[in-house]
């Protein structure tokens, strides 16, 4: 089995992106089935089961950082999905936390960026760009094909190198390059590992400590001043 | 690659109906214009163009370029596409000053001499405006008629387009006669969507469409080039009235 992990700011398309790949991976007789992680709501698994009848689930990720989350859960997901005899998974994640990035090693990692964005975002986001194996924009009917390459460029500055796939979500017109990249990404192993180092967590936060201040907190934490440092056991 | 023709090969129109010329052919240096009423697939002719169709949209309709089909560069970076596309409703949504933007743009096609490049745009695209644009202002507070002038200045002089498709600049708020007399000096295949009768006469041919097919091709003939002259007459003087009422100015009887 292939485990595709797509990420992306709110509304960027990747539902709209994983759609276009379902279609095209059950015209060509493949078995894909979708996971969507979000955080408090989220109506995907429906839309998925419903027009595709593929086997289809969400996690809310509630208190926890989606992207933490999903490092919680996957395993049981890659087993759920191997259960229900898919050959790829597809999972959608929130990407909210523009910090930590979902994607795993020996599975395909995929970034969806929208045209529309703004010149700045490629470098906003960090490891959910540099660390994906593909970036996917979207919305290009709605700019320039100026703006176009200005944004492609900018995104090759953040992340050099990076294969960019541009769409027209809504149609599907330039998603075959993405679908082949799929297709070529390699099955699952046994040990599922995080890709990249995640972030320092500010542990005591995510856990749900609400007091301010570094004092209040154990784990790596930092002043103002001074650099982060580990406090505690 | 340098583009010396683009073939189109018929397709079918909204009801299945096929396109009545089989074989379209633009040749380097060619202006074409698309007629036909509201909703006749002016539009979707050109997407067919811009897309490289490979019988993989609804009109079924294939192009090739020099004989071939596009390679796939030309969808895969926009870089390499010989066709820029003016849409009716491209904006500009970057957060970009203009000249930092244009800069970008020219940097990105190794243009030797950028500076005077991106001045060479703004001058092409304050021709076509009523009032010129401030090159230090974002991309997005740029008017509607400007940012369809910068659209065109960017793709016949940053780009370098060989192909450029404009869909109803008429209706863009520039200066249309001056667009056309400004393009026409570039050796590059133009092909304009238009309802407009002087750009349609001052093409080499033009394509006229119905329900979504392609009915015939049109040549201007000996009559018809007479007639252009004496449209382009009525034009400009139509022309004429509207600066005095945009100016502020009184329209004066005298002149017809
Ligand atoms: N014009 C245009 N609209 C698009 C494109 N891709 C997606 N959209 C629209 O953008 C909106 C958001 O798309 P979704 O696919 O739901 O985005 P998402 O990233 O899954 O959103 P969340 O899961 O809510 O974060 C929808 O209205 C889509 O129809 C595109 O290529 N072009
Ligand atoms: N060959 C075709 N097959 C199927 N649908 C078509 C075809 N040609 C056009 N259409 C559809 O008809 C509608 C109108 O087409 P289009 O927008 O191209 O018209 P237009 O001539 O550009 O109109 P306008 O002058 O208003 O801009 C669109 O929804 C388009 O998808
Ligand atoms: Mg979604
Ligand atoms: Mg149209
Ligand atoms: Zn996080």
């Amino acid at each position: 089995m292939k485990v595709i992990i797509c990420a992306g700011p709110p509304t960027t398309g990747k539902t709209t992106v994983l759609r276009q790949v379902t279609r095209r991976l059950i015209e060509a007789e493949f078995r894909p089935a979708y996971l969507k992680i979000d955080v408090l709501y989220a109506i995907e698994d429906q839309m998925f089961q419903k027009e595709f009848n593929i086997p289809s689930k969400k996690v809310y990720s509630g208190e926890l950082c989606p992207d933490h989350c999903n490092v919680m859960v996957l395993r049981d997901a890659v087993e759920w999905a191997q259960k229900t005899s898919a050959d790829f998974l597809l999972v959608e994640t929130a990407g909210l936390c523009l910090r930590c990035s979902p994607y795993i090693e020996g599975g395909l990692g995929i970034v969806v960026l929208e045209a529309t964005s703004g010149m700045n975002l490629p470098v906003k986001i960090g490891p959910m760009l540099t660390l994906a194996d593909i970036a996917v924009v979207t919305k290009i009917d709605l700019i320039s094909q100026a703006e176009r390459e200005v944004f492609r460029s900018r995104i090759m500055k953040a992340s050099a190198g990076i294969p960019i796939c541009e769409t027209n979500a809504l149609c599907g017109i330039g998603i075959d390059a993405l679908v082949k990249k799929i297709h070529a990404s390699p099955d699952i192993g046994d040990s599922l590992v995080l890709r990249g180092n995640p972030p320092v967590g500010t542990c005591t936060v995510c856990v749900g400590k609400k007091e301010i201040g570094w004092q209040q907190h154990f784990g790596v934490v930092r002043p103002l001043e001074n650099d982060i440092f580990y406090r505690g056991e | 690659m340098q583009i010396k023709e683009i073939k189109i090969f018929a397709g079918v129109g909204k009801n299945g109906q096929p396109d009545l010329v089989d074989e379209i052919t633009f040749t380097m240096g060619d202006v074409i214009s698309i007629v036909g009423p509201t909703g006749s697939g002016k539009t979707t002719l050109i997407d067919d163009i811009a897309l490289f169709a490979d019988c993989n949209t609804p009109t079924r309709r294939r192009v090739l370029i020099n004989e071939a089909p596009a390679p796939e560069d030309f969808m895969n970076d926009p870089s390499q596409n010989p066709v820029a596309f003016i849409t009716q409703h491209t904006n500009f949504l970057s957060d970009l000053p203009v000249n930092e933007f244009l800069e970008t743009h020219a940097d990105i096609r190794k243009r030797p001499d950028i500076s005077s490049v991106v001045r060479e745009t703004i001058e092409f695209a304050n021709q076509l405006t009523g009032e010129p644009l401030n090159a230090e202002n974002g991309m997005t507070e740029l008017s509607g008629g400007q940012t369809r002038a910068l659209l065109i200045a960017d793709a016949v002089i940053i780009s370098n387009s060989p192909v450029i498709l404009l869909d109803e600049i008429e209706n863009a708020g520039i200066n249309r006669t001056k667009a056309l007399e400004l393009l026409k000096k570039y050796e590059k295949i133009f092909v304009f969507v238009t309802h407009d009768p002087r750009i349609a006469l001052s093409s080499d041919f033009r394509i006229v469409m119905e329900n979504g097919a392609v009915t015939k091709v049109l040549y201007p003939h000996d009559e018809e080039l007479a007639v252009a002259e004496e449209i382009k007459k009525i034009d400009d003087l139509m022309l004429h009235f509207r600066r005095l009422i945009r100016s502020g100015e009184r329209v004066t009887g005298g002149i017809i």
